[in-house]
């Protein structure tokens, strides 16, 4: 599988995740995104931005809560719970928005 | 929500008339080249085709299995196909496909074993009619069939109840699943998990210093609800307890909030434990693929942190199938445990832990904490039809129906043939909580889903109660498929969190409140 974006194509998974997570660009996740009819906002890019900080750190996708409290803690308190998040990637903030950050899906009972 | 045809829910179960074929095209993603590696699992020219050899190893396999496995040869020849499991399966009354029926979906091996291994099936295989007394050929159609349908299986057991002979469709399952693998056909979900466990320590790949910022979290969550310091240690040399617990508790909702709960149960009885980031995870995915030395490998690892750590007892965490292997296997896979406190169970459930200590009442409870919800309780079903919580026969049901009512003033169970021992699997146990199977998950959640919408019905339950990391991740999925929300699935800790006033607990707040008073 694959999906192109910014004149290019980049190889995915079967499950629609980048294949090589070094070669994410913005232009892959608007790809993804309008593939599955979810056009980001500067809501969502909030989101992706900071999946993509905590990625860089700790090399794994942030838990709920703690993407929650950050979230929180940034945008006001009214939107740092997974019903925010539920409504931005209606397919889990977990899944949907990590596969536009070019993060690397959860995995396990999750 | 992705579109999948959702199946009706009823008043009163009913049995679907047959649609033949109707999930044959359901399978999960077969494991790359890259994933079966690293398993020491060998694999085709490409993913999902089948080695040189197959079916040479296939019947190597499955009678090494029959001779190392007796209850594989018995389940294999004492069938009488009476038809009392046809209508138990979760998967046949959610998809009405008739090869989930346990009896059909156990004869798709069970056929090629009469074929190779009685004389009946070698003489008339002979004669080109091997049908004639149940025997089939195996071909490689024959081997696809196998993979979706063992697939379709959650390893239950709810089937085996109602067996007049006991025959465990988990461990025909489990053993077809584990030849399949063997010939290049291993499953994506599960082998892409399990050399996590060793590289870091946990299903989802959650390193050290993820989770010791993750667990820093929750601890300032707790102190900012409670105005106590709650610790959550990871590595703590020379604690008493090491708490095993599946890492969904870690990362996902409501499996966070039950982990909280432990941490509150353990601080307020005043004993010092820790979480290994080695053995973050109680999990063990090889029991899911049957394969006993990834089983073993994984165990492993807990006895070697349990070593290094120098702990005294180990705690499981509210996971099911993790249970199943540490109540029955775990002495086995990875004893002696001669090094443990001889006078606590070796392994315990966290669940006995909280028991005890709202038996000798050093809790402090208010029940009221969880007015606003009605609960029902959910049995996971490696639990209720597979080991046991507490002491006596059938403790496993009582006992955490009794935490859940010593915290909550509200709750009733589901219908009797749901609950127990005749418990309906989440729909996504046994290795197929995988997207690429939602819609096998979705479906097969039906007997569960209709049972709680009718006890939501009439007893006005709320919410539903669950004590394992799958279930909980399944119906926080399928819950708004059936007209329900995700948060409706609650961990069982969770009510105890909630109910729980801990030492010091509102000191402050209070005695701002009166600050303000007497201003």
């Amino acid at each position: 599988m694959a999906i192109e974006a910014n004149g290019k194509t980049f190889e995915t998974d079967e499950e629609g995740y980048l294949a090589n997570l070094n070669e994410w660009e913005p232009e892959v996740a608007t790809a993804m995104a309008l593939a599955e009819d979810c056009p980001l906002t500067d809501e969502h890019w909030d989101i992706i931005n900071f999946l993509r900080e905590y990625y860089e750190e700790y090399q794994i996708a942030p838990a709920v809560r703690v993407l929650t409290k950050a979230v929180g803690k940034k945008l006001g308190k009214d939107k740092g719970n997974s019903k925010y998040l539920y409504e931005l990637f209606p397919y889990g903030p977990g899944k949907q928005a990590c596969k536009y950050a070019g993060l690397p899906k959860p995995t396990g009972c999750v | 929500m992705a579109d999948y045809e959702i199946p009706e829910t009823h008043e009163f179960p009913i049995i679907p008339s047959i649609m033949e074929g109707a999930m044959a095209h359901s399978a999960p993603f077969v494991a790359s080249e890259e994933f079966q590696t690293a398993m020491g699992f060998p694999s085709g020219a490409e993913t999902g085709q089948l080695i040189d050899g197959w079916k040479e190893k296939f019947l190597e396999l499955l009678e090494e299995k029959l001779g190392k496995y007796r209850s594989l040869q018995v389940f294999m020849d004492t069938c009488v196909k009476c038809g009392a499991c046809t209508d138990k399966c979760h998967y046949f009354i959610g998809t009405a496909d008739p090869k989930n029926m346990p009896v059909a979906r156990q004869d798709l091996i069970r056929k090629i074993y009469r074929r190779y291994f009685t004389f009946a099936g070698k003489f008339f295989g002979k004669l080109g009619i091997p049908g004639f007394v149940g025997a089939a050929e195996l071909t490689e159609e024959a081997v696809r069939e196998m993979y979706s349908y063992y697939h379709q299986c959650s390893e239950c057991r709810r089937c085996a109840v109602f067996c007049p002979f006991g025959i465990d469709t988990a461990e025909v399952t489990m053993a077809a699943r584990d030849i399949l693998s063997m010939i290049g056909m291993g499953q994506k979900y599960s082998n892409q998990i399990i050399p996590k466990i060793h590289k870091i320590g946990n299903n989802l790949g959650l390193p050290e210093a993820a989770l010791a910022d993750t667990l820093e979290g929750l601890e300032e969550e707790i102190e900012d609800e409670t105005g106590v310091k709650v610790r959550l240690p990871l590595d703590e040399k020379g604690a008493d307890i090491l708490l095993v617990t599946p890492s969904a508790d870690f990362f996902a909702e409501p499996h966070v909030d039950g982990l909280m709960g432990y941490a509150k149960v353990f601080h307020a009885a005043g004993v010092s434990w820790t979480i290994s980031s080695l053995a973050s995870e109680a999990a063990n995915f090889g029991l899911f693929i049957g394969n006993y030395e990834a089983m073993r490998n994984i165990s492993l690892r807990i006895r070697d942190e349990a070593k290094r750590l120098g702990v005294k007892r180990i705690i499981f965490g509210e996971c099911g199938h993790a249970w199943r292997v540490a109540y029955n296997h775990l002495n086995t896979l990875a004893g002696p445990w001669d090094f443990l406190d001889q006078n606590y169970p070796i392994p315990q459930h966290i669940l006995e832990f909280t028991k005890d200590c709202l038996d000798r009442d050093i809790l402090n409870i208010d029940k009221s904490e969880n007015d606003h919800m009605t609960l029902t309780f959910h049995d996971s079903c490696n639990i209720a039809r597979a080991s046991r919580i507490g002491e006596e026969p059938g403790s496993q049901f009582t006992t955490p129906r009794e935490v859940i009512k010593a915290v909550c003033n509200n709750f009733h169970d589901m219908p009797i043939e749901t609950i127990h021992d005749q418990t309906f699997c989440c729909g996504g146990g046994g290795g197929l909580l995988t997207d690429d199977l939602m819609e096998l998950r979705i479906k097969g959640a039906l007997p569960r889903m209709e049972a709680l919408k009718n006890t939501v019905a009439e007893k006005g339950v709320t919410h539903m109660a669950a004590i394992c990391a799958i279930c909980k991740s399944q119906f926080t999925k399928v819950l708004p498929y059936y007209g329900m929300t995700m948060d409706q699935i609650v961990s069982v800790h969770q009510l105890v969190s909630s109910a729980i006033i801990l030492e010091g607990q509102g000191e402050e707040a209070e005695e701002s409140d009166d600050a303000e008073e007497s201003a």
